[in-house]
């Protein structure tokens, strides 16, 4: 890959204070719901783990379940075959529970069409509620999310979004737009 | 043979051998089936990854388990399949190959699995398709049945993992065996241990040394200490002569007892790609033992052509649109 021509911060997030603000909204929607919890690969694992060690292992019932929606993808005939994937990780029955629904960031909404038509081949949950870290513009489908950490307004609309995982040492986010020559 | 079954990118367009094929990509194979075996615990046992793909199995020779285990493979990923037996339809009526072939391609076909019983069959088919269409080599004469080994491939790396640490002995009729010959190319590359044949003379190929096996007459010798037995049918139908005394006879020197698994490592499973004849090639209570992995085989056949058939139509996606 080139090297990026020029690149701007465009929002510096800190994480701790999202993801404990998000936690809070999700304690007060779910709260006696014994909710499942799932994150979508890999984006979404990371940002559900943490929300899991906020609002404690007993806030949700059983382990994380993780969703890799490769097979769901509706990009199969432009872009192919994607290199290896880790196969989803239901690790419980998810027929009639409450879903929490995990991931990094909201954008056109087709990953999200992809993990509820793949969550509905295991079961028909009650219902799912759908927690992102952050909402960007740019939506292609009519799916919302119920619980956002941090919403972003990108008026020009570049050709890469970077953002890096952040380290556990170093919780804050920077979102960069960069363009190429 | 020329590796025309791969694209320049070096991704898997067509299926018609092992012969030629790296050691990653076979990884890659099993590694995908194993992602699509997870499939069968869930309530829906299919993904929509090929939704809207035309597969068509050709079958111009009998089948079961592969035709079958392909046309669930097929359907588990979403595609629109049908099997077609070929030898009581339009070539009984005296329509060419080539003229059926253009027929099916013109229905808009993706994909075609094709088992024949010539040799060579498939990849004759290969080269004269529409570039957006692969094939699959779903046996072809005496030649090869590249998915049979890699599910075989697979139901070893299952039970035993590191191949570089394994003896495989290969039993009965490799002479005409397709299955034997992939069977052989796909532990080479894997970088098995050793690999064994065992048999008659009359039923082991005369390039037994090109193959880089080790040859045994003697099935005492040849099962000692083996981590794997695979066992072959003896093939009476594509036999030409008297190469077999009887089967009874067979079977009492080639035939897998407990008594010769016993030579085997306690460990040892025994495979078969079926379908077994009792009491020739193998011992019905072998056959249904503990050690026996057989009918796992057939399951993990369709986790294997799911990978396969999803490589090869993920492979060049540009062309998606192409018609014949």
């Amino acid at each position: 890959m080139v090297e990026p021509a020029m690149t701007t911060v465009i929002t510096d997030i800190n994480i701790q204070q999202t993801l404990e603000s998000m936690a809070a909204e999700i304690r007060q929607t779910l709260a006696g719901k014994q909710p499942l919890l799932i994150g979508i690969h890999s984006g979404g694992v990371w940002v559900a783990e943490e929300l899991a060690k906020i609002l404690g292992s007993e806030f949700f019932d059983g382990d994380l379940g993780v969703l890799n929606i490769a097979y769901y993808r509706d990009d199969f005939t432009r872009i192919g075959m994607h290199p290896q994937v880790t196969p989803s990780d239901l690790p419980f029955p998810v027929e009639d529970r409450h879903l929490l629904l995990i991931d990094d960031v909201l954008y056109s909404g087709r990953t999200i069409r992809a993990a509820l038509n793949e969550i509905f081949d295991y079961g028909r949950p009650a219902s799912v509620t759908l927690a992102v870290l952050i909402k960007r513009n740019g939506r292609e489908l009519p799916v919302q999310a119920d619980i956002i950490g941090h919403t972003l307004e990108l008026t020009t609309r570049p050709d890469r979004l970077n953002y890096a995982t952040p380290m556990a040492s170093n919780l804050s986010l920077k979102i960069k737009e960069t363009q190429h020559d | 043979m020329t590796n025309n079954q791969l694209t320049e990118s070096g991704k898997l367009k067509h299926f018609l051998t092992i012969e030629g094929l790296k050691r990653d990509l076979l990884t890659d194979i099993m590694d995908r089936a194993e992602q699509f075996s997870s499939l069968s615990g869930r309530q829906v046992k299919k993904v929509p990854l090929l939704r809207g793909k035309t597969i068509m199995n050709l079958f111009f020779e009998d089948s079961t388990r592969t035709r079958t285990t392909f046309e669930l493979a097929a359907k588990r990923l979403s595609a629109d399949v049908m099997s077609l037996n070929i030898n009581t339809s339009a070539t009984s009526k005296g329509e060419s190959l080539l003229d059926t072939l253009h027929n099916l391609q013109a229905m808009h076909a993706d994909m075609f699995v094709v088992r024949h019983n010539e040799s060579g069959a498939a990849e004759f088919i290969a080269q004269h398709v529409a570039p957006h269409v692969s094939v699959i080599n779903a046996g072809d004469g005496c030649h090869a049945h590249p998915t049979q080994a890699m599910l075989d491939m697979f139901t070893i790396r299952r039970h035993k993992q590191h191949f570089p640490d394994l003896c495989v002995a290969i039993v009965g009729d490799v002479l005409h065996s397709r299955v034997a010959r992939s069977q052989i190319q796909a532990l080479a590359i894997l970088g098995v241990g050793e690999v064994r044949i065992i048999g008659p003379q009359t039923l082991l190929p005369t390039d037994s040394q090109t193959l880089g096996v080790h040859v045994y007459h003697d099935m005492e010798k040849g099962l000692k200490d083996v981590d794997v037995v695979i066992t072959l049918r003896l093939q009476f139908e594509r036999m030409q002569g008297a190469l077999l005394p009887s089967p009874q006879e067979y079977y009492e020197s080639y035939g897998l007892t407990q008594a010769k698994l016993d030579l085997a490592k306690p460990d040892a499973i025994v495979m078969h790609p079926g379908p077994i004849n009792r009491g020739v090639e193998i011992a019905s209570s072998i056959a249904d033992g503990p050690q026996s992995v057989i009918l796992e085989q057939v399951t993990h056949g369709i986790a294997v052509r799911m990978a396969v058939m999803s490589m090869a139509l993920g492979s060049q996606p540009e062309q998606q649109d192409k018609t014949a």
